[in-house]
């Protein structure tokens, strides 16, 4: 096995500066001339804005520019972020640059200051004063369809964004009326903040007779850059987008965001650069936040517990504005995965989407499929509590088997391959799943409820299917790989050149990469989905291939009486099969640099190749979660926690397993703490850590993670993907283990977050409604 | 409202001497990332939740973005760039502190972002207990920490093992 090749745990290479204090963010560089940008943001949720007085913010030194709505189109600037995913006959209304008439959540900008220094921005904020008169809120998604629900859209009755719905309702309808038994449940799954820990940023630089480039935070630079085209009315030939080092985006990144429409329009008008970043309590109101939907959902059954129908009904709310890809996470990601790992013959689901005065929805890691999982594995496990079956049987009742792979299920989607039985078993034995009931007696005794909770997930990976890869020889003798992905902290930097490395034979260390870039690589799906190992790791394949027949036929060209086709290539070499004659890859490039190449030829060793995926792949696998809950006090304790995955071919291991930690505590962390939660005015409650529940090293336990490499037949390299799955099956097996936990006590259902208070609460009404049956009893 | 006006401080950063004119509301963060261009300091909060921002004050970790830069005069700080500096640059991981050496092994970081508190955290839990060090300690003790992208765990493990190397017969090669 090579030392740095595929299924290694190569150390990576951007820890270098990582650990050294040489990362670079957006907000580490710095222009001479700078100016700084600053948002004035709404207090009010909703309210029509009269006069915005900036008389007094320009007359203090030091402030440059009051932009407004009205400012910003009189400069030519368009001030909506179009939904780039406009649903089907929807009610459509992108997010403002700056509000213009009315606000209509907490947060939203309504105008933007740009002065000499933050002191400065500060001090001419606090005088900025617009008129708004307050109108009456709705923040709750289940209501946002009453009758007597404020409106947030004149155009939107009910505030209806968009009714999706997907499947046979007939057939569907039939399914449940021959049921021998159904089980239904309603679930609100909560608003919750990405909170990368590096705060949105930009420097916008502007030279008259060059155009802009704009320096900040992304997850893919060439999607922002054709926005910033058609926001500012400038040409593409016009704008660089740089993405330098991210920390963190989940998400919530790889959108287009008012603040950096502002810092590019004002460093248009003002010849200087701009820059602005977010404080915290900045990107807890102006971040798009995740999930938010509540759902209605019921499963068939037969006599034998085997399902026959899956009907869902949900709520999305949208928040105020529909953000770039709002709708589509509620309704088409997750669409292929909804039957789960089950034989589900029919399905139909409805999708509302709603506005609110609440900011932005927009993807969170998982986008869709965490809220999917989340469901269906709730009711599978409620369905098997009220059949008195145990949770592994009905899932073994209903799992779709190895042998059936590849497998269509009701929506259409295919999953290549999947062992999802034995991967369950596998889980169940890492988890000591048989000596349960013992560690559960042994809880007792300490006056602590343990329960164990389970959920298997089957994810699909998104975002563009087609990315192209650019390979270029250097000066320097070394390889450098242009891809138009975007590390967000996950380490690209160490994984495509090991994919590399391994396919071409040659040391991962002469291979160096280019990300993050218009100028360098204009195009590029980014980071999202999943999907950057399986669709770059598959283009460095498709890239090495293409390498070593170019080299073929340039080596052929250059060498008197060398053919082509007896040429071949290994360990770094072309050599010839009928001679002694032989060339390193590096030499040969060197050497077609400097030589007259035929035309077909032209650019030697350079290439570019493309990987476009047949479909989507299918993560799937089993999350089983152990948690002790004190009754007295409502605390819930991690105490164990087993994940087995199956992601196909693994690249790197211990990325993989980094990957997979930080999902699952992101689940754990919406699962027992974390939610936006907003008053009835609007008011966001949660602006800062220390009201949102961000989950901390002492409430974690360890994490025992392994992984079954079953290959993905629908890629060359086998791989299925791994940067979402944490964070999809966390959810459903901590409430599971939660409920299993207090079934005895009564409490049989329990929304996230189950924070001290609702589980106490629950515990403490349940306990109520127990004496009132006694009574009646009685 | 009187006239605010810089104030005269001198302090060691990294190890040199500085001897700097500072408004007396500049925040030690904003001094190090904004005046000394130290921008391995970062700052993930306005709260002091989340550490991002820790350097060590004297040998002690505290957060810089709730400290005065005045308050900082007289005092050595040392930022992620002088902990183990090397004059031959970065790559030379030899040169390296044992905590930063931890944290690459176990793969302890992804964004990097957190990175530098959480090893100016570690370097001070490590000194506080040496070897009576434990993973419940250290989970207690990085509660002032946040990480987005690990889940701690290898953070954990990092801590430990850089603990480990930290000990003075680990340094002697003999541990």
């Amino acid at each position: 096995m090579k030392k740095f090749g595929i299924g290694q745990p190569v150390k990576r290479r951007e820890d270098l500066r990582f650990l050294t204090g040489r990362g670079c963010y957006t907000d580490d560089l710095s222009r001479p001339g700078q100016l700084v940008g600053m948002a004035v943001r709404a207090p009010l949720a909703h309210a029509e804005i009269g006069e915005i007085d900036t008389t007094d913010a320009e007359a203090l030194p030091g402030v440059h520019l009051v932009l407004t709505a009205e400012r910003l189109k009189a400069m030519g600037v368009s001030n909506e972020i179009a939904c780039l995913a406009p649903p089907k006959d929807g009610v459509v209304h992108g997010r403002p640059v700056l509000a213009e008439g009315r606000v209509r959540h907490v947060g939203e900008a309504v105008a933007f200051i740009v002065a000499e220094s933050r002191e400065a921005a500060e001090a001419a904020r606090d005088l900025v004063f617009a008129d708004l008169e307050p109108l009456d809120t709705i923040v709750d998604t289940a209501r946002a369809g009453d009758p007597d629900a404020p409106s947030v859209h004149e155009d939107a009755p009910a505030n209806r964004a968009f009714v999706w719905s997907f499947g046979d309702a007939v057939k569907t309808g039939e399914a449940f009326s021959r049921a021998a038994h159904v089980t239904r449940i309603r679930i609100r799954n909560q608003r919750v903040a990405p909170n990368a820990m590096e705060p949105r940023a930009i420097l916008a630089e502007y030279e008259e007779g060059k155009g802009f480039v704009a320096h900040l935070g992304t997850q893919g630079v060439e999607g922002i850059l054709h926005q910033f085209a058609t926001l500012l009315g400038e040409p593409e030939e016009r704008i660089r987008v740089v993405t330098p080092d991210v920390g963190g985006g989940f998400g919530m990144k790889s959108f287009m965001y008012p603040e950096y429409v502002l810092a590019m329009a004002a460093s248009r008008a003002l010849k200087r650069p701009v820059k602005w970043t977010a404080d915290r309590n900045e990107s807890f109101l102006s971040d798009t936040h995740g999930r938010d939907l509540v759902s209605e959902a019921a499963l068939a059954f037969d006599e034998e517990a085997r399902i026959l129908g899956y009907r869902i009904e949900t709520i999305a709310n949208m928040g105020a504005y529909l953000s770039n890809f709002a709708p589509a996470i509620a309704t088409m990601a997750p669409l292929q995965v909804v039957p789960g790992p089950y034989r589900i013959p029919v399905v139909h689901q409805q999708v509302t989407g709603v506005y609110t005065h609440t900011q932005p929805i927009d993807a969170y890691r998982g986008a869709g499929r965490p809220e999917a999982a989340y469901l269906l594995e709730r009711l599978v496990q409620r369905a098997a509590r009220e059949m008195g079956l145990a949770p592994d049987e009905i899932r073994r009742r209903n799992f779709v088997p190895e042998s059936a792979m590849p497998w269509t299920n009701a929506t259409g989607a295919t999953y290549d391959s999947g062992d999802f039985l034995g991967t369950m078993e596998a889980a169940m034995a890492r988890a000591d799943w048989d000596g349960f009931e013992a560690r559960r007696e042994q809880a007792r005794t300490r006056g602590l409820r343990r329960g164990i909770g389970m959920a298997y997930y089957v994810e699909c990976t998104l975002g563009a299917p087609s990315e192209e890869v650019e390979l270029h020889f250097t000066d320097d003798g070394r390889l450098r790989l242009y891809v138009g992905t975007q590390s967000n902290g996950q380490g690209h930097e160490t994984a495509w050149p090991q994919v590399l490395a391994d396919r071409l034979d040659i040391s991962p260390e002469r291979i160096e990469i280019v990300q993050g870039d218009t100028a360098a690589k204009p195009t590029g799906g980014g980071t999202g989905g999943s999907r950057s190992l399986q669709m770059i790791g598959n283009a460095c394949v498709v890239a090495a291939d293409a390498l070593i027949a170019r080299g073929r036929e340039v080596w052929a060209a250059l060498e008197e009486g060398l053919e082509a086709e007896d040429v071949e290539y290994a360990a770094g070499e072309f050599f010839s099969r009928r001679s002694n004659r032989r060339i390193g890859l590096f030499e040969l490039a060197e050497l077609a640099r400097s030589a007259e190449l035929p035309e077909e030829l032209a650019g030697g060793l350079d290439i570019a190749a493309t990987y476009t995926r047949p479909a989507s792949t299918f993560p799937n696998g089993c999350h089983i979660a152990e948690v002790e809950v004190d009754p007295e006090t409502g605390v819930t304790r991690m105490v164990r926690y087993t994940v087995v995955d199956d992601f196909g071919v693994v690249i790197n291991p211990m990325l993989v397993t980094g990957q997979v930690h930080g999902g699952v505590v992101q689940g754990i962390g919406q699962a027992l703490g974390e939610a936006v939660a907003y008053d009835e005015d609007g008011q966001l409650l949660t602006g800062s850590f220390m009201d949102y529940v961000m989950p901390r090293a002492d409430d974690l336990c360890r994490i025992d993670f392994h992984f079954r490499e079953i290959p993905c037949r629908t890629n060359p390299l086998g791989i299925k993907g791994c940067g979402e799955a944490g964070t999809i099956g966390a959810c459903p097996a901590v409430i599971n283990a939660i409920l299993d936990a207090l079934w005895d006590d009564g409490v049989h259902e329990i929304d996230m977050p189950a924070t001290p208070h609702r589980v106490w609460q629950a515990l403490r009404d349940a306990r109520a409604a127990g004496d009132g049956d006694r009574r009646k009893v009685a | 409202m009187g006239e605010v006006n810089p104030i005269e401080i001198e302090l060691t950063v990294n190890g040199e001497t500085r001897r700097c004119r500072v408004m007396p509301h500049r925040l030690l963060v904003e001094f190090l990332r904004e005046d000394l261009g130290l921008t391995g300091t970062h700052v993930g909060c306005d709260t002091a939740q989340c550490g991002a921002c820790t350097v060590l004050w004297n040998g002690r970790p505290v957060k810089a973005c709730n400290t005065l830069a005045v308050e900082a005069a007289g005092a050595a700080i040392t930022t992620i760039e002088g902990l183990a500096p090397s004059p031959k640059g970065i790559a030379d991981e030899a040169a390296w502190h044992p905590m930063q050496r931890a944290f690459h092994e176990h793969h302890g970081l992804q964004c990097g972002f957190c990175t530098p508190g959480m090893i100016m955290a570690a370097i001070g839990i490590a000194e506080r207990h040496g070897d009576a060090l434990d993973e419940e300690t250290v989970r207690a003790e990085l509660e002032g920490n946040l990480c987005r992208c690990t889940g701690y765990q290898n953070i954990v493990d990092a801590v430990l093992a850089g603990a480990r190397a930290m000990t003075p017969a680990a340094q002697r090669g003999d541990g």
